[in-house]
């Protein structure tokens, strides 16, 4: 019964969704503020039935309602609570439904956070988040319904895949969802106002906080999935350069580009319509990474189900939906206009080379993801892209970009001079050069490579303190925490991101630099040294988990005979499916993790004899997580600015009749 | 022509939904190999059930077999094993196994425990033979036809549907 009843609120939910498409925006055309008053009503009666639908599918996992297919192909009785609720979203069926009650969580916070955009404005928003909506619940009922029957019912459910048996792996799909749709909204803004033919400052204004708490959440759902493979896929790696990675990785560097851009956009009225470009290739991309995963057309360490038919509709879907928003943006672009002129030396320039390196940057990614895609089409053969290329390509590119953090921050708009910026950041600059030539011999050996990571990260942090200084200094305020308080939000929100930014370099770079890794065979009781750490092997022993049998190892890490820390590193082989799962036992420390991880017995099944054990050692590792944090906390803080809710409040007065009428009409 | 640069982004997406489209009609997990066509490399291999006796390639010209090959140390192998029982019950084709890197005594206890549908199967215990027939990974199965010609590869365990859609009807059309 209530699997149906989430199959007919989803059916609702289409119906809703397929009005708040169109009247509202057949209001805005025509200026029928009836029918444009229709989008917020239908946007909430679309969240709730959204919600609906997702609280019986969960219902159904939790339990244990194995005569829904979708709960017998990923769920199992065995399975602990908070993994079967977790399993609601573990599906391709119930990720499908997690994006669309994103995208609908998302279009009700538009209609909570708009008191002050324009009705016809707002019309359209809505109007277009609808249509998005539309595709997806089309999606979702025609190829992909989770609520699906299975007759006669299985008595027992195949299991949750067990890589996803993971707090990491709970969190990470929604949090990276939040991101991928949250560029929905910045989409449904450009789109919006291309058919309203008014692109200006204040539009770039509107979209701003909406962007940055997408990019802010991708940031996070990015970072999460990082570490979830860095423990347990037990090889100790932190990014693969893996197609779906990729398609998570698109979005946020445009992402990153379209912050920036939108930025001047709001503050010079520059960049107008490629502001506008940005922003539908974001979504876009958004799109394009789901077609990329669930249609199968590429290889992937994530083996989802895949199907050609679901693949059909979803790339005629993104077709529809990137291709007619491209097609819009040809037709009106050419109308808006450039924007605001501004000198060769300037901080829209050093915005400008930003964004176009971040964008080279992803088209790079996204030729190595589509290449083996692109040779087999034109039947020239099979191949994989893998690290050796993106490694040779992307770091260069993002090189420049960053250093260019140093200097963009610190120029004029309009119009900057190069002595001047020099006078002011020479010794950021030198300390950044002698700090990086000096530290490597210190922390072990000399090599190019990290000097310049570390150049570019100090460079970040030298600059910013620069930056701080002089703002402080010039600040008319007295008092030191009068002047730390004259700065805005937004201002600090930038540079917390950009030390995240270096604090990431940090961590690639000492990690990539002086990492060892050492794969060995030890008997109880055996030792092995890695870098100065002693680690004693004590052996295993079996023991059960709630839906699996788990063999435990124990490892002493000692430094100079002197016991830090018992590590247990685990082998999990789950009852349901017999597959196997890794998790690495972890030393965490600021300067660097100790690693280790079971392989195999030496003889099978001998659990007492030899075993292949991995020790490793990352040094910063940790820093790489940090800064992804740092960036997003930063996303967070610059969304807290005042002067969004201003604009809020200015307006407010006016609008407070007609949305108290909005309100009763609910 | 100014009015023309605006379209350029949509003109890319043209080309890449194009691409797109083409490759969802590929699956990216099969390989082609380059020994369809090709006559099955030979070998004379010692029989797993019975040591004493020998089995080539040519011993079985005039027949369409099936070379299914397959370890005891294999997990993916266990996934398809019920499917091949079920084809040597239905009696269509013979089906040979080529026993890859193993111990002879593993592989006759596998076979003990999980059902044995071969004909007839054979000890590869360096790998040698695999190497002949580029075996990638285990489990795979050559279709071989009357005159000793590999026609189809299966890489990764047999499903229901490469059998049913793929492999049966091959081999009925070979058979005629």
């Amino acid at each position: 019964m209530i699997p149906e009843l989430g199959h007919f609120a989803l059916i609702l939910a289409l119906l809703v969704a397929i009005v708040q498409s169109t009247l509202p925006l057949a209001g805005a055309a025509l200026g029928a503020p009836r029918l444009m008053a229709l989008a917020r009503p239908a946007a909430r009666a679309q969240f709730f039935l959204v919600v609906v639908a997702f609280a019986c599918l969960a219902i159904a996992f939790a339990s244990n309602d194995f005569s829904v297919q979708n709960v017998a192909a990923n769920s199992n009785s065995q399975l602990p609570l908070h993994y079967r609720i977790a399993a609601t979203w573990g599906s391709h069926e119930g990720s499908l439904l997690l994006w669309t009650l994103m995208l609908a969580g998302w279009t009700c916070a538009v209609t909570l956070f708009s008191r002050h955009l324009p009705p016809a404005f707002l019309a359209r928003v809505i109007s277009v988040m609808g249509l998005v909506s539309v595709g997806f619940l089309l999606f979702l009922l025609f190829t992909s319904d989770p609520f699906d029957r299975l007759v006669p019912p299985a008595p027992e459910g195949r299991d949750l895949n067990p890589l996803l048996q993971d707090p990491g792996m709970v969190i990470h799909p929604p949090m990276l969802y939040m991101g991928y749709v949250g560029f929905s909204v910045a989409f449904a803004f450009a789109i919006a106002a291309l058919l309203g033919g008014r692109l200006d400052a204040t539009w770039a204004r509107w979209s701003r906080p909406w962007t940055t708490v997408a990019w802010s959440f991708l940031t996070i759902g990015i970072a999460l999935g990082s570490g979830w493979a860095y423990y347990t896929l037990g090889w100790g790696g932190w990014w693969f350069w893996d197609p779906v990675e990729n398609a998570s990785f698109m979005p946020w560097l445009t992402g990153t580009a379209l912050i920036h851009s939108l930025a001047v956009t709001e503050k010079r009225g520059a960049f107008k319509s490629w502001t506008v470009l940005l922003a539908i290739v974001a979504f876009s991309l958004s799109l394009l990474g789901t077609f990329l995963v669930r249609s199968g057309v590429l290889t992937s360490v994530h083996a989802f189900a895949t199907d050609p038919a679901r693949g059909v509709f979803i790339l005629t879907f993104l077709a529809l939906v990137v291709g007619g928003s491209l097609a819009l943006f040809a037709y009106r672009a050419s109308k808006v206009g450039l924007g605001g002129v501004f000198g060769v030396v300037s901080r829209e320039s050093a915005l400008l080379a930003n964004n176009i390196l971040l964008i080279v940057a992803m088209a790079s990614v996204l030729l190595g993801t589509l290449y083996p895609l692109f040779l087999d089409a034109l039947n020239l053969g099979k191949i994989s892209v893998g690290p050796p290329y993106f490694d040779a390509v992307f770091y260069p590119l993002l090189a420049p970009a960053v250093f260019l953090m140093g200097i963009g921050p610190m120029a004029r708009w309009s119009h900057a001079s190069l002595p001047s910026l020099w006078t002011r950041l020479r010794w950021a600059f030198a300390v950044a050069v002698v700090a990086a030539l000096v530290l490597p011999f210190t922390l072990g050996h000399w090599s190019p490579l990290i000097a310049a990571g570390l150049f570019l990260a100090l460079w970040i942090a030298t600059s910013s303190i620069v930056n701080l200084r002089d703002r402080l200094a010039n600040s008319h305020r007295t008092g030191p925490l009068d002047k730390l308080a004259a700065n805005s939000p937004s201002y600090y929100g930038m540079l917390l991101a950009h030390l995240g930014v270096a604090v990431f370099i940090v961590g690639v770079t000492l990690v990539k630099g002086y990492e060892i890794e050492q794969d060995v065979v030890l008997e109880t009781g055996q030792n092995v040294t890695v870098g100065g750490y002693e680690f004693r092997f004590l052996g295993v022993r079996p023991g059960p988990g709630p839906n699996y049998r788990a063999v435990t190892g124990t490892v002493e890490v000692r430094r100079d005979g002197r016991l830090l820390e018992t590590l247990h590193p685990e082998k999990r082989i789950f009852n349901a499916s017999g597959q196997a799962m890794t998790i690495a036992a972890i030393d965490v420390g600021v300067l660097g993790d100790r690693y280790v991880s079971l392989g195999e017995p030496l003889v099978n099944d001998d659990l007492n004899g030899a075993w292949a054990v991995r020790v490793y050692l990352k040094p910063f590792i940790d820093w790489i997580w940090g800064g992804a944090f740092l960036m997003a906390l930063g996303g967070l803080v610059a969304v807290s600015d005042r002067r969004y809710r201003l604009a809020v409040r200015r307006k407010a007065a006016p609008m407070l009749a007609a949305s108290g009428a909005a309100a009763s009409a609910d | 022509m100014r009015v023309l640069r605006w379209t350029i982004p949509f003109g890319i997406f043209v080309v890449l939904v194009a691409f797109l489209w083409v490759g969802l009609s590929r699956d990216p997990r099969e390989v082609p190999s380059p020994l369809i066509g090709k006559p099955a490399p030979t070998f004379r291999l010692s029989k797993l059930q019975a040591p004493g006796e020998t089995l080539s390639p040519a011993d079985l010209k005039g027949s369409v077999w099936l070379l299914n090959v397959w370890a005891s140390w294999c997990v993916s192998c266990r996934v398809e094993h019920p499917l091949l029982v079920q084809l040597a019950q239905e009696n269509v084709v013979p089906v040979y196994g080529l026993d890859y890197k193993d111990k002879p005594d593993d592989g006759r206890a596998w076979l003990a425990q999980h059902g044995n549908p071969y004909t007839a199967s054979i000890v590869d215990r360096d790998g040698r033979v695999g190497i002949d027939y580029g075996v990638y990974g285990v489990p795979e199965t050559f279709v071989i036809d009357k005159m000793g010609v590999i026609r189809y590869k299966q890489i990764g365990p047999l499903t229901d549907e490469a059998l049913q859609d793929k492999i049966l009807p091959l081999v009925r059309q070979l058979q005629q």
